[in-house]
Order: C-alpha cells, then sequence, then structure tokens
C-alpha cells in the first residue's frame, strides 16, 4: 500500500469496542479534566482581578499592554496553524514536511513563552507579582500555568522531530502527531479564553 | 458460628441498640447544650422542622429495615425452593422513586419557608457585633456603644441581631486571623464567622437564665477552649446591666491599687503592661481591645472564654502562664511574680 | 532517541523479565499484581488510621482527657480523615477495580498497563511522602478539610506536606481515572454492549469520569495554597483582601463529587454481591445504572450543602437544600433494589453476603441523617457536631467499608485460590457490626446534645461522658474484629480451603477463568451474548421459575476466529516506579524551599520524570525477545 494508506491505517493500534483510538480517547479525557483546571484558575482570577489593597501594586488591567499580549496571542494562533500543517504532511507520509512544520509550531510556541517572560518581568518591575495582591496572586498563577503547559508541549513537539529523525516514529506517526496536536490546540484555545477573560474585558 | 450466622439474631442487636439510642437520647440528663431542648422562637422554628423530618426518617427507617430483615428471613436458602428469577417491576419502582420525591417536597416546602423567614432581620432586635478571635469572643453593643468580652447578656422575649465579623489579622501575633463560629445551641444554631466577611443571626431566650455554647468551626490549638455563655435578664434588669456597663467601676484601694500600678504602668519581663492589650476604665468602642475588656470583669462567671470558673486559684494560674493552661492562648507568659499576680487579682476585683 | 538503545546495551537497565521476587512487584505492569499492591498498601493504612482513630478514642473517653495534648490530637485527627480518605477507602476500590475490571468484561489487561504501574506508585509514595510529615517537624493538623486561612497559617511544615502530599494522591487518582475509563469503554469483550457490562463496571465508570473531573479542582486548591505558604501568594490571605470562602468553594466541588466516588464502587460490590448469593439476577439493572448515573452528575450540584453556616444567603441556601434532599432519589432506588434483588431469592448467609447486607443496613441509616443535614436551619445546629461525625462513618464505613469488605470475602477465592474461613469471617462481621454501631451510634446522641467536633478535650458536666465512653470501648470491639480479619487472611494462606475457578456459582466472567488467573486472564477472548453472561452458559434461564442447569457441550461463549498462539502481554518496565519518585523530591524541595536544597531537589525531580517518561515512551509496551 502507498505511503498514505500506511500512514492512514496506524491512526489505530488495535481494535476498541467503540472504534476510537485508545491513546486519542486518553487524550480527550486529560483535555476534559484540564478544562475543569483551567477552569478553576480562571474563575479564581475572576473573583480576585481588582481585589488589590491601596500601596499593594497595581490592579493588573491597568498595567495591561492589550497591543503587545495581541501579538503574542497572534503568535500563538499561528502555531495551530503549522501543527494543522505538521498533521498533514504526516498523513500524506511527508516526513520532512511533518519535521518542518513540527519545528516551526514549536518555534511560534517558544516566541509565545519568551514574550509572556517579557510580559511579566515588565509587570513585576511596576510593582504586580505573585504576592503584591490575590490579584497578583491569581494573575501569575493562571498564565504561569498556561506558560507551564506551552513548554511541556513544545518538549512534546521537539521530542517527535527527535524521534522522527532518529526513526522511532513509525509506525503510527500521524497518530502521534495528532494525538500532541490536539494538546497542543486545547492549550492554544485555554490561551483565547484567558486573553478574553483576563486581557479584554474590562473592569466595571 | 451457627448462633451469629442467624439473620434473627443480627436484627435483634440492631434494633436493641437502636432502641438503647433512641431511648436514651430523648433523655439527655444535665445537657447544657442540648440541641433537643430550644429555650427561644429561634431554636424552636429549626426543631419544628427537625421534628417533623426525624419523625419522617425514623418511619422510613423501621418500614426499611424491616423490610429488608424481613426478605433477608423469609427467603433464606431452603432445600426444596428455587430463586425466582425476575428482573425488576417497572411499577414497583416507579411508585418506590415517586413516593420518596413526594415526601421529600412536602419536607422542602417548611424548609424553604424557615429559611428565608430566619435569615432576615426581625423588627425591633438588639442589635450587637460580634468579633471572634484567638479563641475569645467580643461583643460590641452597637446602640450603646459598650464593649464587653466572653459573655454575651441580652434581654428575654426580645430578638438580638448579631452581626458576625470576621477580623482580618490576629491582633496580638499579627497573623491572618481564622475562622470560628458562634453557637448557643439552645437559643439558636450557628453561624460561621469568616475573616473579611459578615454573617448574620438571630437569637433570642424566653427565660432568664445561662445559656452555654463553644466554637464548632475548627481554628486550631485552642478550639477546645474557645466556649461562650449567653445571659438572659428580663428587660429591666438587663437595662441596669447595660448601663453598668457604661459607667467607671469603683476605685481601687490598698492592695487593689497596687494592682492598678502593675495593669497601668507594670515592667514585665515577658511583655508590656496589662493596659497595652486590655481596657478596665472603660467599655467604650476607642478602648484598647487587642485582648479582652476587664471594666467588668469581676461580674463575669467565666473568663478565657467560658474556661475557667472566675476564681482567685484560676486566675493565679492563668497569669502565671496563660499558654500552659489554655493551649493556643496568645497571652504571653508576662513572667509575674506571685505577690504581683495577688496584687492584680485584687484589682481585678474591684473591676465590677 | 538512544536513550533506550542505551540502557538495553548497558545490561544493568535492559528490560526487567523478572516475574517472582520482590522486584517483579516493582516492575509489573500486569493489573491483577498492580490490583494486590493496592490492597495490600491500603490495608496498611487502614491499620495505622484505626490507631489514630484508637488514639483519638482513648483522649476523648472522657471528659478532661490528658492523654493527648492539643497538637497531637490535631494532627492525628487530621491524618485519621486523609489516612482513611485518600489511602483506604480510594485505593482498595481502586485496587479491586483493577483486578477485576479487565477480567469482568473479558480483557487482558488495562488500557494502559505502565500507566497503571505509575498510579500504583505515585499513590505509594506519596502516601510515605504525607507520612513523613510526622518525623519531619509535624503532620498536617488543620484538618482533612484544611480551610483557609488556617491552612496558610499554620506553623511547620506540616500543611505544606498536606497540600503536596494531597496533590500527588490526586496525580495517581487522575491517572487511575483515565485508564479506567478508556479500558471499560474500548476493551469489552465481543458482544458486551454498555447494557451488558455488570454493575460494577458501571459503577467504576461512574467513579472514574467523577475523579476526572473532581480531582483538578482540588489540584487548584492545593496548589493555590502550596503558593501561599511557600511563595507568599495572597490567594487565601484575608490581610490582603484573599477570602477564606474561595477555599471551601474549591474544596467542596471537589469534595463532594469525591464521597461518591468512594462510595459507588462499594455499591457496584454489593450489586453483584447480592446476585449471587441471592442466585437471581438483579433488580432493575437499568435503574440501578441510571440511577448510579444521576448520582454521579446530580452530585455535582450538592456542594453548598457543606457551607450553609457560611453567610451564602437564603436564595443559595435554598437551592442547595433542594439539590441535596433530591439526591436521596436515586440512593433510594438503588436501596430498593437491593431489597428487591433478595426477593423471592434463595438466600445463602456467606461473609460476602452478610457484609452486602450490613453496607445496606447501615447506609439506610447513614443516607437518612444525611436528608436530615438538608433541612438548613437545623442543619445550623447539626454543622460541625458529632451528629455529623455519625452520618459520614455511617455511610464511609457502615457503607464503603463493609461493602468493601464484602468485595474483598467475595473475590479472595478468586485473587488467590483459597477460601477465606467462613466462621472467622462471620466472626469478624459480627464484631465489626456491633463494634461498629456501638462506635459512631452515639455520635448522633453526643451531636444532638451539643459535643462539636474536632475538639481536643470536652470538659465535665456537658452530658458527654457516658455515650463517649461507650463509643471507645466500641472503637475496641472494631479492633478485634480487624485482628480477626488479619488472623483470617494469615491463617487462609497455609490452611485454607482451595477454591476453584467458580466458587460461589457466579454469575460474571471472572469466574470462567482459574483461581487465581493466570496472567493472560482468559486463554480464548470471550464472546458475550447476554448481561451475566457466565451465569447463562451454565444454566437456561425460564423466566418466572428456576433455573436449569445446562446440559454439558452447551455454549461456552468463545469465539473460534478469536486468536490462538502465542498472547502477547505487556511486558514489565522500571519506568512507572522511577517516575513516581520523581514526585517526592520535588516535594521536598518546596517543602524545604527556605534552604539552598530546596532548586536541586526541584529539578532533580524534574529531571527524573523527564528521563522516565522518554524511556517509557521509547520503550514499547511488549518487550520483543
Amino acid at each position: 500500500m502507498s505511503a498514505q494508506e500506511a500512514a492512514l491505517a496506524s491512526t489505530q493500534e488495535h481494535h476498541t469496542s467503540t472504534g476510537l483510538d485508545n491513546t486519542k480517547m486518553v487524550m480527550w479525557a486529560f483535555l476534559g479534566s484540564e478544562c475543569l483546571f483551567f477552569g478553576s484558575l480562571i474563575t479564581t482570577y475572576l473573583l480576585y482581578r481588582s481585589t488589590v489593597l491601596p500601596d499593594s501594586g497595581p490592579v493588573p488591567s491597568e498595567i495591561y499592554d492589550i497591543p503587545y499580549t495581541s501579538v503574542s496571542s497572534f503568535v500563538l494562533l499561528m502555531s495551530s496553524l503549522t501543527m494543522v500543517l505538521a498533521l498533514s504532511s504526516s498523513q500524506r507520509g511527508d516526513m520532512r514536511g511533518m519535521r518542518i512544520w513540527l519545528l516551526a509550531t514549536a518555534l511560534l510556541g517558544v516566541t509565545f513563552v519568551g514574550g509572556q517572560i517579557f510580559e511579566f518581568t515588565d509587570f513585576v518591575h511596576e510593582g504586580l507579582t505573585l504576592g503584591s495582591s490575590p490579584a497578583g496572586s491569581a494573575f501569575f498563577v493562571l498564565t504561569g500555568f498556561h506558560g507551564a503547559h506551552v513548554s511541556v508541549g513544545i518538549l512534546m513537539l521537539l521530542s517527535l522531530v527527535g524521534m522522527s529523525m532518529s526513526d522511532k516514529l513509525q509506525p503510527g506517526a500521524a497518530r502521534k502527531v495528532e494525538l500532541i496536536g490536539l494538546y497542543w490546540h486545547f492549550v492554544d484555545i485555554v490561551w483565547v479564553v484567558i486573553f478574553t477573560v483576563v486581557y479584554l474585558i474590562p473592569l466595571e | 458460628m451457627r448462633l451469629l450466622q442467624a439473620p434473627k439474631r443480627r436484627a435483634g442487636v440492631g434494633a436493641l441498640a437502636l432502641l438503647l439510642t433512641l431511648l436514651l437520647s430523648a433523655c439527655a440528663e444535665n445537657a447544657p447544650q442540648d440541641v433537643l431542648d430550644p429555650a427561644g422562637p429561634v431554636a424552636r422554628e429549626a426543631d419544628q422542622l427537625w421534628d417533623i423530618t426525624f419523625g419522617i426518617a425514623v418511619v422510613v427507617f423501621v418500614l426499611v429495615e424491616a423490610a429488608l430483615v424481613f426478605t433477608v428471613l423469609k427467603f433464606r436458602r431452603r432445600p426444596g425452593r428455587e430463586a425466582a428469577q425476575f428482573h425488576g417491576n417497572t411499577r414497583v419502582e416507579v411508585l418506590l422513586t415517586v413516593i420518596p420525591a413526594l415526601i421529600l417536597a412536602g419536607i422542602a416546602v417548611p424548609t424553604v419557608s424557615s429559611i428565608f423567614s430566619l435569615a432576615a432581620e426581625p423588627p425591633g432586635a438588639l442589635q450587637v457585633k460580634l468579633i471572634g478571635h484567638r479563641f475569645w469572643w467580643e461583643y460590641q453593643y452597637t446602640g450603646a456603644g459598650v464593649v464587653t468580652a466572653n459573655e454575651l447578656h441580652i434581654p428575654t422575649g426580645r430578638p438580638v441581631y448579631i452581626n458576625l465579623e470576621g477580623a482580618l489579622t490576629d491582633r496580638v501575633t499579627g497573623e491572618a486571623a481564622v475562622n470560628h463560629s458562634y453557637w448557643i445551641p439552645r437559643l439558636a444554631g450557628t453561624q460561621d464567622i469568616i475573616p473579611g466577611r459578615n454573617t448574620y443571626m438571630t437569637i433570642e431566650a424566653d427565660e432568664p437564665g445561662t445559656y452555654l455554647g463553644q466554637c464548632k468551626e475548627f481554628c486550631g490549638l485552642g478550639h477546645a477552649y474557645m466556649r461562650q455563655r449567653v445571659i438572659a435578664h428580663r428587660p429591666a434588669e438587663f437595662e441596669t446591666w447595660l448601663q453598668d456597663q457604661g459607667e467607671a467601676p469603683p476605685a481601687p484601694t490598698g492592695l487593689a491599687a497596687e494592682g492598678e500600678q502593675l495593669f497601668t504602668s507594670g515592667q514585665f519581663p515577658g511583655g508590656p503592661a496589662c493596659v497595652s492589650c486590655h481596657a478596665a476604665e472603660s467599655t467604650e468602642l476607642t478602648a484598647p481591645n487587642t485582648g479582652p475588656n476587664l471594666t467588668h470583669f469581676a461580674g463575669r462567671q467565666t473568663f478565657a472564654a467560658g474556661v475557667f470558673e472566675n476564681n482567685e486559684e484560676n486566675l493565679s494560674a492563668w497569669l502565671a502562664d496563660p499558654a500552659a493552661v489554655k493551649p493556643g492562648a496568645t497571652m504571653p507568659d508576662l513572667g509575674l511574680t506571685q505577690e504581683q499576680i495577688d496584687a492584680l487579682i485584687a484589682y481585678l476585683e474591684t473591676r465590677e | 532517541m538512544a536513550t533506550a538503545a542505551l540502557f538495553e546495551r548497558r545490561g544493568f537497565m535492559s528490560r526487567p523479565s523478572a516475574t517472582t521476587g520482590w522486584w517483579s512487584w516493582v516492575t509489573t505492569v500486569d493489573h491483577k499484581k498492580i490490583g494486590i499492591l493496592y490492597g495490600f498498601t491500603a490495608f496498611i493504612f487502614f491499620l495505622i488510621g484505626g490507631i489514630e482513630a484508637l488514639a483519638i478514642r482513648a483522649q476523648l473517653a472522657g471528659p478532661d482527657g490528658t492523654i493527648l495534648d492539643a497538637d497531637t490530637y490535631n494532627q492525628l485527627f487530621t491524618m485519621h480523615g486523609i489516612t482513611m480518605i485518600f489511602l483506604v477507602v480510594m485505593p482498595m476500590g481502586v485496587g479491586l477495580m483493577n483486578y477485576f475490571i479487565p477480567l469482568m468484561i473479558g480483557a487482558r489487561d488495562v488500557a494502559f498497563p505502565r500507566l497503571n504501574a505509575f498510579s500504583y506508585w505515585v499513590f505509594a509514595l506519596g502516601g510515605l511522602f504525607l507520612y513523613s510529615s510526622f518525623v519531619l517537624g509535624g503532620a498536617p493538623s488543620g484538618g482533612w478539610f484544611g480551610y483557609a486561612p488556617l491552612n496558610r497559617e499554620l506553623p511547620n511544615y506540616g500543611m505544606t506536606f498536606y497540600s503536596l502530599g494531597l496533590q500527588m494522591l490526586g496525580v495517581a487518582s487522575l491517572a487511575g481515572a483515565v485508564n479506567f475509563i478508556i479500558t471499560i469503554l474500548n476493551m469489552r469483550a465481543p458482544g458486551m454492549t454498555l447494557m451488558r457490562m455488570p454493575v460494577f463496571i458501571w459503577m467504576s465508570l461512574v467513579t472514574s469520569f467523577l475523579l476526572l473531573f473532581a480531582m483538578p479542582i482540588i489540584a487548584v486548591a492545593l496548589f493555590q495554597l502550596m503558593f501561599d505558604r511557600a511563595y507568599g501568594a495572597n490567594f487565601f490571605n484575608p490581610a490582603e483582601g484573599g477570602d477564606p470562602i474561595l477555599w471551601q468553594h474549591l474544596f467542596w466541588l471537589f469534595g463532594h463529587p469525591e464521597v461518591y466516588i468512594m462510595i459507588l464502587p462499594a455499591m457496584g460490590i454489593v450489586s453483584e454481591v447480592l446476585p449471587t448469593f441471592a442466585r437471581k439476577p438483579i433488580f432493575g439493572y437499568a435503574a440501578i445504572v441510571f440511577a448510579g448515573i444521576a448520582i454521579g452528575f446530580m452530585g455535582w450540584g450538592v456542594w453548598a450543602h457543606h457551607m450553609f453556616t457560611t453567610g451564602l444567603g437564603p436564595v443559595a441556601n435554598a437551592a442547595f437544600a433542594l439539590s441535596t434532599m433530591f439526591i436521596a432519589v436515586p440512593t433510594g432506588i438503588k436501596i430498593f433494589n437491593w431489597i428487591g434483588t433478595l426477593w423471592g431469592g434463595s438466600i445463602e448467609f456467606k461473609p460476602p453476603l452478610m457484609f452486602s447486607l450490613g453496607f445496606v443496613s447501615m447506609f439506610i441509616i447513614g443516607g437518612l441523617s444525611g436528608v436530615t443535614h438538608s433541612i438548613v436551619p437545623h442543619d445550623a445546629q447539626q454543622q460541625d457536631t458529632y451528629y455529623i461525625v455519625a452520618h459520614f462513618h455511617y455511610v464511609l464505613f457502615g457503607g464503603a467499608i463493609f461493602g468493601l469488605f464484602s468485595g474483598i470475602y467475595y473475590w479472595w477465592p478468586k485473587i488467590f485460590g483459597r477460601y477465606l474461613s467462613n466462621g472467622l469471617g462471620h466472626l469478624h462481621f459480627w464484631l465489626m457490626l456491633i463494634g461498629f454501631n456501638l462506635t459512631f451510634g452515639p455520635f448522633h446522641i453526643l451531636g444532638l446534645q451539643g459535643m462539636p467536633r474536632r475538639i481536643s478535650v470536652y470538659p465535665d458536666e456537658m452530658g458527654w461522658n457516658f455515650w463517649n465512653l461507650i463509643s471507645t470501648i466500641g472503637s475496641g470491639v472494631i479492633a478485634a474484629s480487624v485482628l480477626v480479619f488479619i488472623l483470617n487472611a494469615v491463617r487462609t494462606r497455609t490452611k485454607g480451603e482451595e477454591a476453584g475457578a467458580d466458587p460461589w456459582d457466579g454469575r460474571t466472567l471472572e469466574w470462567s477463568v482459574p483461581s487465581p488467573p493466570p496472567a493472560y486472564n482468559f486463554a480464548e477472548e470471550p464472546v458475550v451474548r447476554h448481561r451475566d453472561d457466565f451465569w447463562h452458559t451454565k444454566y437456561i434461564e425460564v423466566p418466572e421459575k428456576s433455573p436449569r442447569r445446562v446440559l454439558a457441550g452447551g455454549a461456552n461463549g468463545h469465539d473460534e476466529h478469536s486468536e490462538h498462539g502465542h498472547i502477547h502481554l505487556p511486558s514489565p518496565s522500571y519506568f512507572p516506579a522511577m517516575a513516581a519518585t520523581g514526585l517526592p523530591v520535588m516535594g521536598y524541595g518546596v517543602i524545604y524551599n527556605d534552604t539552598g536544597a530546596s532548586w536541586p531537589l526541584i529539578v532533580s525531580g524534574i529531571l527524573i520524570i523527564m528521563l522516565s517518561l522518554f524511556g517509557w515512551v521509547l520503550e514499547p509496551s511488549v518487550h520483543e525477545e
């Protein structure tokens, strides 16, 4: 059979009762629990977003740089596009193309995280820290965990590239790329929610 | 082991234990915090709901347990009889779903009604602000501008609307304050005290007397030592009491005067003079309030939040080392000599 | 990556292959061995938690007790609660689920055997990590519920151990939950539709979904507490505007589904034991299944009934009162259907059945007292008193523990190939039932007489002396009953009567394989044609009449076209246990965050996990010789 057919046939390892692949189901279940995780962090932020006592640093929304964060959000969104392209390459059996797009995704991810770190150091200089107020605590723990998730995603993307280069990704490359892709898109969607709720929605 | 296998015996043991339980619960002697003996309308309203619900629960319990025991006995394995192979009975199942739902709906109506009526501020109530500390109670009679501690005095036959305020920090240690709850079972159910928040409760006593209670929300080392009393007076006597609270206590003489000197300006190895935390001359809201207000201390039945009878022996032990007799107490060991303790006790006895 | 090849070449990191000896237990990925590990470890923690309880009862046997000081008492009641909930009831349930889910659905193992092993090791090491606090400055002393702001103010490392230890246990639970969900949904034998699954499997599925969605919530609360205590955050600091009620909401959003996580597996066990020992099918299968699902859903809508006295306001209080009342309905359905299962049956009073009957009778009491809590104005009296302690011990001990013992006695012959002694089993049951009621029955009275919870001492003249003494005596009887069980378990290793594949004339697939089962469970993958398929290979069911045993040569439910020859089993592996060690290493790094060892420990822990994960991913699940 052709490379494409082999690639597609490797979307599933064994026969399953539901017809869905085990590892894909695991990823969906895990992402389901992550919804509750980020949901709780976002809820905490919504509770505390203006909880800043006098002389306890700035209210986070007063020091946001929306244009800057918009750019880094765009970068992360583009990384989802490159992720889709990576998956598509792997499904066509184009391993070289897959590696290029995976690296592009990782690079965009690194840019995003770098942008976050730069933004955070700026906030710290302006007096918003983990300990300055409940608002500061909520902001940094929420965005920090998101950044950690992106970083773990970057490690997984680079691992895929490495495994592909040492010929350990096949059989089932497309399935594995799809799995990491699911995770990556989820982390991106969480960012969309965070950007909207935390940055864009104004305080009354 | 054959004996123990007999389900009849099991049923017997179970029934006996239960009967004993029910019987003895009704005859609780000398239980000053008895939930089932309400002494005011607020506690009575909750108790009436309990009577209905508990009654239904007992009936359900008896019926269902009896059904279980009966079934188990009737259908025990016997030679010559096989099990009947049915999978269900839709009619019975629907019935046994609907009936409990209806019973619950029946209980729900008076419950919801009481939830709303008990939450409302009653008209004509005496207003009291209560602040929970580690591990004592501060009361402010907002109308009269009077502060007292640990024993709450109220008039009978009039609702008392308490605003429970959660302090933000501990006044002694500066650490974050913790949760407490205020509870006098015979007068009302509890409300929690949450730092940074205000909660509200109504209590009311029908008859004069002393009603006991304690903190129920786990608050650390001193949780078991945070008790309270509510002393109810007839309205006229209560007014007298409240007025007395606003007046200065008699001037001390002799040993008590020495005690006053120590109280206001004593130099102690373990801490500052008493007056830096405790007021003993005034019950105004502006008086020192890091520790309980002691202006009318001699009139209290107990001290250290209801833990110790107010007598010389207990006071002496307390002043010698508070945390040794009450775990978690934040009043420091001042390093007092016995002479100093005796003088201070004499002074406190003049605080009428 | 060359990592796996490197390990293989080096030899000392070659793929483990031991099938016996202690090393085989460390590297096993067999769900049966992992189930035994869970059960054994949970039982040890049960003994420890029990000793903590005995100490508490000794202190409270009379007024003005002096056996324990306030700080020690607070540590003991905190650890008793944490131990019994997270280190006993949950893992014991998971252990039985681990052993029997694959067997009952006709599978050879769970979907992710190494993840399964990882769950166990994280649990075991997490429990050890928590208990190490006793010798490292003091155990947590803020209660198992760890309310804020007290949880951030308590000195020494105790509550930091709390925040990290529970976090680790949460990781173990989450990993186990995803494993069971995929196993149940994807690995059922051909013909086993969802509505042909045993009730125990259904309850395990609902439990796993509850775990999946509840654990992340408490994970957030625990992280927030960790950041408050170790890194200066202000989530729960009222002095900076932090709201203690946030902790309560997050905790109980987890905490209420948590109690259903604890009870549903036991309810599943009872739903298997009663039909087996009454020799008839479960009454109202669909209703019991849907009631379990309903409890799972409705359990998310009642959490604030733990917060009725926190000033949420009458609207919220009324809403949660109603939702709490109505969750009694599906519970009632189950109880009535269990009685219906017994009705018309041919009941044999063996220990598994006795414990299931104990479950039903005690759960009726605990469930009814739970309904009385929903009467909000009276809950204001009951809250934080021994009346509440009575309720949850009736449902968790009288319910979950009795249910788990029912499962242990029921499945012991399958696991070990020998019966537990019937005589000792009955003695255990009666002593435990009597001791349990003596210990916890009086708590109803004590609570209504005004005795609050979590007090290290109580004064004389409160009217509490008599029932406290009775309760302490009862706790001794419980201890005796546990000793009887230990005697039974030890004796049966050498003197136990051997059991065949089907000692109870069972209904479900696990009884169709030898006792103990071979590593591969089923020689041939079964084909399922009915609910209670194994029963149907032995009997022809004639509605309303007695079943008839099938003549020899009847359908044995095997697929002639299933795989023959070599069965591929997942191979043992180091990496799950290795990865699990990374978590406590990180944990100690956070505990000692005021020393220079902190970041090296944290980074080492992360590296251990990362390297282990790389090895894990790169090694094939089945090692080819």
